[in-house]
């Protein structure tokens, strides 16, 4: 037997959406196996999973909480790699907002009115996002550093600068890790249990960002260099301003997913700050297509995984690494799932038996070796059956007229040939 | 209908497609299609763009799939699923767009993807096989050459020598004299001369009746995706084979009045610039042209017209000289100011630079008019307007388009030629660079863009035609400067210029006679590559 990947003649509209929802069944299966391996009854497992991120109201806003974050850095990143910028730097980005963020709330106060430290440190959250963006950027743009090494490098420089700041420079006298907690009036104010306003700012910059994206200049040039860069220097755009632009939008909303964390979850810079949320924002826009709107529905999805991932520790007593692995594990098959977007996968048998599964995973749809010859019509207006007499004998089975070939399936035999 | 004729050999066809049709999103691309091909035949496939040639061809090479109909090779059924199978069944595709890896060598190249290579293939005994299919079939290339270092006639050859490697029996050839030289295609000619006396059959894509009428034993014509003729060459005539294609009776007549040049647009003085692998391009380069006037460059390619027509656009930094747009110096401007300033560039690679694959017909047409208002207001674009203008000139210029939201890769390549010429020449205001502009268009679109050209001529504009075609260059330019190794030989009036003269300063002897100051003779050394 032989596995094929044949590229889609066309774009599929069925696909698209077939394709997450079989890869997310597929998920679900893979995690079974995990967690029979590990002595787990995977349908009470996952139940507990879900029943911990939606079946309480502490659940729910627990997910709230970790949305934020990947919402924001999600977006960053999606905006990045419209142009084909690869800035996988957003933790790096968020962990200098948060930085940022505490330094001004903690230290500008007393000499500014009150009411301009929460606007002022969400800016300086902003700023330090996006300066650690730029460099990367202007690095690119004018020297053609490549920009996966430098976000990268980056990233550990803030880390590990903030542990220096709270482990040290800023660390309040009686912790032994974090700095003191800003004052009151610094606040993002609180809109249920934990969860915090910043869960307008994020959705107002997705509509926004996804109005960008469709009616605006730049919108339309980040298309065009992201889609072909010969073009765009054809067609007059200045590619190295926008790459300059763009990553410093970038890092200013992911800076703001750190200066969210500070100023509406801690209230404090201390250890926690990153733990990897800027990471998983790749995956999630890429997951969601780089879309700003399908970036906040697969971060709330991802926070939920979370969420659930920790509950079934205490429930299901099982390990704590269970719950990482089983993340991961769901994780896979949603990402290997979205090359099904552009191709098609095939079987096929010796004998030049072939059969050609679209839109689906090989696990759900064996049954479709159609071996026995028989030919049979699935509606469609253009759908044709015939059954041919040559070489083991072959059937065709088509379905879907009107999209053309994009939902058929088919099982033919190469008669003839040797 | 279907005029069928029995070829007068007793054997029976090699291939046959039987009532093939295939459908994409709302087109009907090819309708119950029937094809014979004989061994040891030329068949020429011909049709109007978008007509539905390189779907049916693709089906053959198993890129796509039929959504009914069948194949028979040598009479026996064939499913022919992936392009793997169509090698196994002798059949051999050579694409538009060239499939090579330019960091490979040629021998690399042909047996790149065989499937039962050795795991260390020997090289050596490839590199001989090669050599010696090249001689037998007078495809000349070194095997050892690296592919980026090829120009396209001979990235062509090696595409056609991979096939033959290959043992095919039935080569497809996509457009292959749309990218060469007159000269290029007359070697090719004879290279199909050869295959065929070995009793190879061959399809072969053209929209040059002069090719058809050269090359073929046999003309199948394509309208609408159906076959609407079938006929021996010897019975036809390009008048008969345009009709048919068409569906109606072309004009091949062009209205051209004479030129009333006014105030230079375009000027170039002593102009230097490099190629991109950093080699002298042009040298000494000066030209000038006017408003109300068509400046032809003619000249091998290769020979610096592409470089010219980026050094108008912006596109290449000028080493030395001076550039001047309207009397404005431009010497080091970006392509942005070159936009500004009223420059329109029709580019040869089309896919490549011209469009933007992926994004919308729609999107396309305005790549040059979005910046500025009705399309878009602060930075804020407007989409009905910009769905209106995009379906306006999709209806002036033609465009088979299912709708104006599908993608620019979905179109047939005279199509996404067209998307292109739209959006160009509805920009112009002072100068257009058109390089290769009727390349891929079938007969009446290169007619519609003649006279486009000389519209834009007689509106005020001047116009820079790059073409390697000498009757276009006659019939639409009205002076021709023609370029050898990056120096202008010579510059002619359009009238006075013959063919031979032409072909004689093209291939490096400047015409005392006539050819004018800015040809240098004397300094011919130094021949680059
Ligand atoms: N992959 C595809 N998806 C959708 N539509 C397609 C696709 N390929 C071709 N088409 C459509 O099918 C029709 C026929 O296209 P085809 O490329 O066969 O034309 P053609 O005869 O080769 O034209 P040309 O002379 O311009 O190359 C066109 O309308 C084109 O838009
Ligand atoms: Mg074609």
């Amino acid at each position: 037997m032989k596995l094929e990947l044949r590229k889609r003649e066309s774009i599929s509209r069925r696909a698209a959406i077939v394709v997450p929802l079989a890869s997310f069944g597929v998920s679900l299966l893979f995690g079974a196996i995990l967690l029979i391996v590990s002595g787990a009854n995977p349908l009470q497992t996952y139940a507990a999973m879900a029943g911990g991120a939606f079946g309480s109201v502490n659940g729910l806003t627990e997910v709230l909480v970790k949305s934020i974050p990947l919402i924001l850095t999600g977006l960053g990143v999606a905006l990045a790699f419209r142009m084909r910028f690869w800035n996988i730097g957003a933790e790096g980005q968020l962990t200098m907002g948060a930085v940022a963020a505490a330094g001004v709330a903690l230290f500008w106060s007393q000499g500014m009115p009150a009411w301009t430290i929460l606007p002022l440190s969400l800016l300086a959250g902003c700023i330090a996002g996006a300066v650690w963006a730029g460099v990367p950027a202007i690095l690119k743009a004018f020297l053609n550093v490549d920009e996966t090494l430098t976000t990268l490098m980056l990233n550990y420089v803030a880390v590990l600068y903030s542990e220096h700041l709270y482990y040290v420079a800023w660390r309040a006298p009686n912790y032994n890790s974090g700095t003191e907690r800003i004052p009151e009036f610094a606040w993002l104010p609180r809109i249920a249990g934990r969860a915090h306003a910043g869960i307008f700012i994020g959705l107002a910059i997705a509509v926004l960002l996804w109005a960008v994206f469709r009616y605006t200049r730049w919108g339309f040039e980040l298309k065009i260099i992201g889609a072909n860069p010969t073009a765009a220097r054809y067609l007059g755009i200045s590619i190295a301003r926008n790459i300059v632009v763009t990553l410093l939008v970038s890092g200013a909303i992911s800076g703001l997913a750190g200066a969210g964390e500070v100023l509406g979850l801690t209230r404090r810079l201390q250890q926690g700050i990153s733990v990897g949320y800027g990471y998983t924002a790749i995956i999630i826009a890429w997951m969601a297509q780089l879309n700003p709107l399908g970036v906040v529905l697969v971060a709330f999805l991802m926070a939920a995984l979370a969420v659930g991932g920790d509950q079934i520790q205490m429930r299901m007593r099982l390990p704590a690494s269970v719950g990482v692995v089983l993340q991961g594990m769901l994780l896979i098959p949603m990402l290997a799932g979205s090359i099904f977007r552009e191709y098609s996968l095939h079987v096929s048998r010796a004998r030049n038996q072939e059969s050609r599964i679209e839109n689906r995973e090989d696990t759900d749809r064996q049954e479709d070796d159609a071996v026995d010859g028989e030919a049979a019509e699935t509606g469609g207006a253009n759908g044709s059956s015939r059954s041919r007499g040559t070489g083991g004998a072959a059937g065709t089975l088509r379905s879907g007229g009107t999209e053309g070939s994009a939902g058929s399936l088919r099982s033919g035999g190469t008669g003839g040939s040797a | 209908m279907t005029a069928r004729i029995t070829q007068p050999t007793v054997s029976p066809p090699v291939l046959q497609m039987r009532s093939i049709t295939k459908r994409f999103p709302g087109v009907l691309a090819n309708d119950r299609v029937d094809l014979d091909l004989y061994a040891g035949e030329v068949l020429a496939l011909l049709g109007e763009n978008g007509a539905g040639k390189s779907t049916l061809m693709n089906i053959l090479a198993g890129l796509y799939r039929p959504d009914a109909g069948e194949i028979l090779i040598q009479g026996r059924p064939a499913e022919i699923h992936a392009p793997r199978d169509a090698a196994a069944f002798g059949i051999g595709m050579v694409h538009q767009n060239f499939m090579l890896v330019p960091t490979m060598t040629v021998a690399q190249n042909i047996v790149l993807g065989i499937a039962d290579l050795a795991f260390v293939p020997d090289l050596g005994a490839i590199e001989t096989r090669i050599r010696e299919l090249s001689d037998r079939y007078g495809l000349k290339v070194d095997p050892r050459a690296y592919i980026w270092q090829l120009g396209v006639g001979e990235q062509q050859r090696v595409e056609i020598l991979k096939l033959i490697y290959r043992g095919a029996d039935i080569v497809i050839l996509d457009e292959p004299t749309a990218v060469l030289t007159p000269q290029e295609a007359q070697d090719l000619g004879r290279i199909l001369a050869v295959m065929q006396a070995e009793g190879k059959s061959i399809v072969f894509i053209t929209h040059k009746m002069a090719e058809v009428i050269a090359f073929s034993d046999r003309v199948c014509v394509l309208r609408q995706g159906r076959v609407v003729a079938t006929k021996r060459t010897a019975d036809t005539n390009p008048r008969e084979l345009a009709r048919l294609m068409v569906g109606r009776e072309v004009l091949f007549r062009l209205d051209k009045r004479p030129a009333q040049p006014g105030d230079p647009v375009l000027t170039l003085e002593a102009v230097h610039a490099n190629n991109d692998k950093g080699l002298p391009a042009l040298r000494d380069v000066s030209l000038q042209a006017r408003q109300g006037e068509i400046l032809g460059i003619a000249g091998v390619a290769g020979n610096g017209q592409q470089e010219l027509a980026e050094v108008v656009t912006g596109l290449r930094p000028i080493k030395r000289g001076k550039l001047l747009i309207n009397q404005r110096d431009l010497t080091h401007c970006t392509s942005l100011e070159a936009i500004h300033a009223g420059v329109s560039h029709i580019p040869a690679d089309r896919v490549g630079m011209g469009s933007v694959g992926d994004m919308p017909v729609a999107d396309n047409i305005v790549m040059k008019a979005y910046r500025m208002p009705p399309l878009a207001r602060q930075g804020v674009l407007n989409r009905r307007r910009i769905l209106d203008f995009a379906r306006a000139l999709i209806d002036v210029f033609q465009i088979a388009t299912p709708t104006p939201q599908t993608h620019v890769k979905f179109l047939s390549g005279g199509n996404i030629q067209k998307t292109i010429l739209a959006r160009e020449i509805d920009a112009c205001t002072d100068l257009l660079v058109a390089v290769y502009p009727s390349r891929g268009l079938d007969v009446g679109a290169t007619e519609a863009v003649r006279r486009r050209l000389l519209e834009q001529r007689d509106e005020g504009r001047a116009v820079l035609l790059v073409s390697e075609d000498l009757d276009e260059l006659r019939t639409v330019a009205d002076r021709i400067a023609v370029l050898y190794e990056g120096r202008v030989m010579g510059v002619v009036n359009a009238e006075e210029a013959d063919v031979e003269t032409l072909g004689l300063m093209m291939a490096g002897a400047s015409d005392p006679v006539i050819g004018d100051a800015a040809a240098d003779p004397g300094t011919e050394g130094g021949r680059t590559q």
